[in-house]
């Protein structure tokens, strides 16, 4: 992968070390943080070892300038609006999902919620007729697997300017 | 034939079975909201996840077809959480309004949700909301309800053959509509509220009336048309508050017209509820005893060819088999249950069954129908027309004016000249009968309520005969009746006996003062405007035409009020069963018959239901087959000759007011005001309600 995007697509914005993560298959699949990039084959056995896929091979290179839980929940939109309808997980599970991506963006969660979350991906996951679902529940995995650090960080931060506001 | 595993059963299925079919086979209940077994397959809902070994994921058992050696696990750990997961996703934007839902004990959703759902909800957003929808006088739309199953749009699309009803928008904007907001215009618009998994699409004239617990339920047929379609009487107390459909295969599969589930209203509306007697010209209220000393009275001492009767509609056998017996015995030979006048002839079955019969139907590839709009005149069969039409290679023809059946029709005419042609084997149209395996004329009341009806009926039989309709392993030869009484009283032989006058000739004599006293047994479809002098007794449960004329008036029952014998059109014997007792002091119509044979001093031979039924089948032996199609004998009907050429005309003006009953409606008033049933409704202006 590092050899694709440094050699073939001209490289990471900033530098190699400026990469925060890359969705290796389309929008569709989990993203890999930084490190696993540095090391990963482009085939589906290895993506598949690292929890994603290769999907349509079409790479989205995030550098660290991304803000990855904005960037995430605006792929559970574009899912949630071009969701047909027609299977029940992907009409009700999107539109949900999707909301909580947008309360994770500003951190106004509960850090059960993210354990909740991504429960729900996994109630749709698999569950309907065609993959859209499935590629809208995936990318929301893999950043909760990969970026639950920073999740985490903005729900404290949220949290202690509400407790300060209350103060005030 | 594929073997499968099935929760460690085995069991052999017929090729192409889906896994939900197989499991139902094995007797393993698997849980769905939008499959249904009549409709197309959808597999939107989810809920039917099974695990099939093999598979990595979850299969949709409703449309999976099964393959040999399939091994499918219902209650694995998998496919319990899948179907838990489908129960949370149908659950977080459906409303919790199950305390003021009509559905409310009889809802898949509530009944699965006990089975599958969470004790909470983890869902914190806001839940969405639906515009509810105007669907007409009969379907209640609570549209945040719709778990959008899509069951009621295949249904009008595919059965009732309107397509009526579409989803717009996409994702969680999916909504269930008209697109244009009007009321459903299907006869069999009001099965969807039985489809309705949940409550989005309840019944408007029973909402927030009763629960499902609160009812007594009651398994009878209808008598709203003569296809007899099977129903669920629910009441409670004395009153009854719904009807819904009974699953029988050869009539009616599970569906009833509208006409069928919301007429009951009008069985609490103009009733007769005492006897009347008139004096001074107005009709009072009398006691029973009064009002039957009176007939008695006038009764004795007339000589029987002076007598005359005629019953109705929706008489039962039973009923006209204690008048017929009653009035023979004074000497009477004028009784005719055929009000419309149609010349069928009480001799030859076969010659006014429906012989193919409704399931039969699907055997046939080639229909022709004369004078008839079966669309109206029976909803079912017409359904059962357009099913064989779904299938393929079923070709339609059509003598009369041309209403809308669902599917295509071919036009040969309007009137008499079209079918003489047939009967010559003229036209393209010959071709197709002469080449179909089984071909199907159905001939209606529209052919033959008018003078030359007895030519028609030659032609009919002409033409059954030519094209090789009638063979011993089939009989494409059908009368459509529109009345639930006609059959039974023909099987009866209520027609004129011996130096008997049939219908127009009864009224003639009634002017003419040849009959002095005329009998009506529920009869309330002919004009009585101008009968001279004639004493008329009449004896039914509403106060119609029939009992305007009456001099005295003996209260009887409706069709749920009675035990009862009818035969349908196919000449299926079947019996209605009492939900409640008659209102105020109107009685049993046969009991009423046997009183006034007491009174009149010649008390007929039977004293209970059951002793009468015990003598009408020995009598009429087809009363004891019940719910058994005797196969008619083939025989010598009508006259031979031209038909004349005026155009058919259909008996129903308004399928929505068609009987007494539906006359008393309130519910098909404003159906027959919404869809324009009435041909003389006058335009509305601003000042209308």
């Amino acid at each position: 992968m590092r050899e694709l995007i440094e050699r073939h697509a001209g490289g990471v914005r900033g530098g190699w070390d400026n990469l925060l993560a890359v969705i290796p298959g389309g929008s569709s699949t989990p993203c890999l943080p930084a490190p696993v990039c540095e090391k990963v084959l482009m085939d589906f056995d290895s993506l598949v070892a690292e929890k994603s896929g290769l999907g349509t091979a079409a790479l989205i290179v995030m550098d660290k300038s991304t803000d990855i839980v904005r960037a995430i929940a605006r792929l559970s939109q574009f899912y949630k609006h071009e969701s047909c309808g027609q299977c029940t997980p992907c009409r009700e599970g999107l539109g949900w999902v999707w909301r909580v991506m947008e309360r994770m963006v500003a951190g106004n969660a509960a850090v059960a919620e993210l354990d909740m979350l991504y429960d729900v991906t996994k109630e749709i996951e698999g569950h309907t007729i065609c993959a859209l679902a499935d590629g809208a529940a995936w990318p929301v995995q893999g950043l909760i697997r990969h970026f639950r650090p920073e999740m985490e960080r903005r729900i404290e931060e949220y949290r202690g300017a509400a407790v300060r506001r209350a103060a005030d | 034939m594929p073997k499968v595993t099935i929760d460690g059963q085995e069991i052999e299925v017929a090729p192409g079975t889906t896994i939900l079919q197989a499991c139902q086979q094995a007797g393993v209940e698997v849980p769905h909201f939008c499959y249904h077994e009549r409709l197309m397959i959808a597999g939107n809902c989810r809920m039917c996840l099974v695990e099939v070994e093999k598979s990595p994921k979850p299969v949709a058992s409703c449309a999976m077809p099964v393959a040999d050696g399939n091994v499918i696990h219902t209650q694995s750990p998998t496919a319990i959480k899948a179907r838990r997961g489908v129960m949370e996703m149908l659950l977080i934007n459906h409303p919790l309004d199950c305390p003021i839902c009509d559905q409310g004990g009889e809802c898949d959703l509530q009944d699965q949700a006990m089975a599958y759902g969470f004790d909470r909800g983890r869902f914190e957003e806001n839940k969405r909301a639906v515009r509810d929808k105007d669907f007409g006088p009969l379907v209640a739309t609570s549209m945040n309800r719709c778990i959008h199953c899509t069951r009621c749009i295949r249904f009008l699309t595919e059965i009732a053959g309107v397509e009526e009803l579409g989803a717009t928008g996409r994702g969680e904007a999916m909504e269930i509509t008209t697109y244009v907001e009007k009321a459903l215009g299907s006869e069999l618009s009001a099965n969807i509220i039985d489809l309705c998994p949940v409550g989005a699409l309840t019944s408007k004239p029973y909402s927030y009336v009763a629960r499902p617990w609160e009812l007594r339920k009651t398994e009878s047929v209808d008598v709203l048309d003569a296809v007899g379609s099977n129903i669920r009487i629910d009441s409670r107390g004395a009153q009854i508050l719904r009807v819904l459909p009974r699953l029988h295969e050869d009539i009616n599969e599970e569906w009833i017209s509208d006409k069928t589930r919301f007429a009951i209203d009008g069985l609490v509306r103009r009733r007769l509820d005492r006897p009347y007697i008139r004096r001074n010209g107005k009709l009072v209220e009398a006691e029973w005893q009064e009002a039957l000393d009176l007939v008695a009275d006038r009764l004795k001492g007339v000589p029987g060819e002076r007598i005359a009767a005629i019953a109705g509609d929706l008489c039962d056998a039973e009923a006209m088999y204690a008048l017929k017996e009653l009035l023979t015995g004074l000497g009477a030979t004028s009784f005719d249950c055929r009000q419309d006048g149609a010349r069928l002839d009480p001799g030859c079955r076969a010659g006014y069954l429906f012989n193919t019969t409704i399931a039969g139907i699907e055997q046939a590839d080639a229909c022709l129908l004369v004078g008839t709009n079966p669309r109206w005149e029976a909803a079912l069969v017409n359904a059962r027309l357009r099913k064989r039409y779904l299938r393929g290679g079923f070709r339609v023809a059509a003598i009369g004016p041309a209403p809308d059946l669902t599917f295509p029709v071919e036009r040969l005419g309007d009137g008499g000249e079209a079918l003489n042609a047939l009967v010559r084997g003229e036209g393209p149209s010959a071709e197709v009968l002469r080449a179909a395996k089984a071909p199907m004329i159905i001939l209606g009341q529209g052919a033959l309520a008018r003078a030359d009806s007895a030519r028609v009926l030659g032609a009919g039989r002409a033409i059954a005969e030519t094209f090789g309709m009638v063979r011993p392993d089939w009989n494409g030869f059908n009368v459509l009746h529109c009345a639930a009484a006609r059959v039974g009283g023909l099987d009866l032989g209520f027609v004129p006996g011996p130096g008997g006058r049939d219908v127009a000739g009864i009224m003639e004599a009634c002017r003419s003062g040849a009959i002095e006293i005329l009998y009506l047994l529920g009869a309330d479809e002919i004009d009585l405007s101008d009968i001279g002098s004639a004493f008329v007794v009449y004896q039914g449960h509403h106060g119609d035409r029939g009992a305007a004329r009456a001099d005295v008036v003996l209260p009887g029952a409706a069709y749920t009020e009675k035990d009862a014998t009818y035969v349908n059109t196919e000449g299926r014997v079947q019996l209605g069963r009492k939900a409640v007792f008659p209102p105020g002091r109107a009685r049993e119509d046969w009991a009423i018959l046997r009183a006034l044979s007491g009174v009149l001093g010649r008390p007929l031979h039977f004293d209970s239901l059951s002793e009468l039924r015990h003598h009408m089948r020995a009598a009429y032996p087809v009363f004891g087959e019940i719910d058994h199609i005797v196969p008619a004998e083939w025989g010598m009907f009508g006259e031979a000759g031209p038909v004349g050429p005026e155009p058919f005309t259909y008996p129903i003006a308004d399928f929505y007011r068609t009987d007494p009953i539906s006359r008393a409606s309130a519910t098909m008033a404003q159906c027959s005001e919404r869809f324009g049933g009435r041909s003389d409704a006058a335009p509305r202006t601003g000042t209308h309600g």
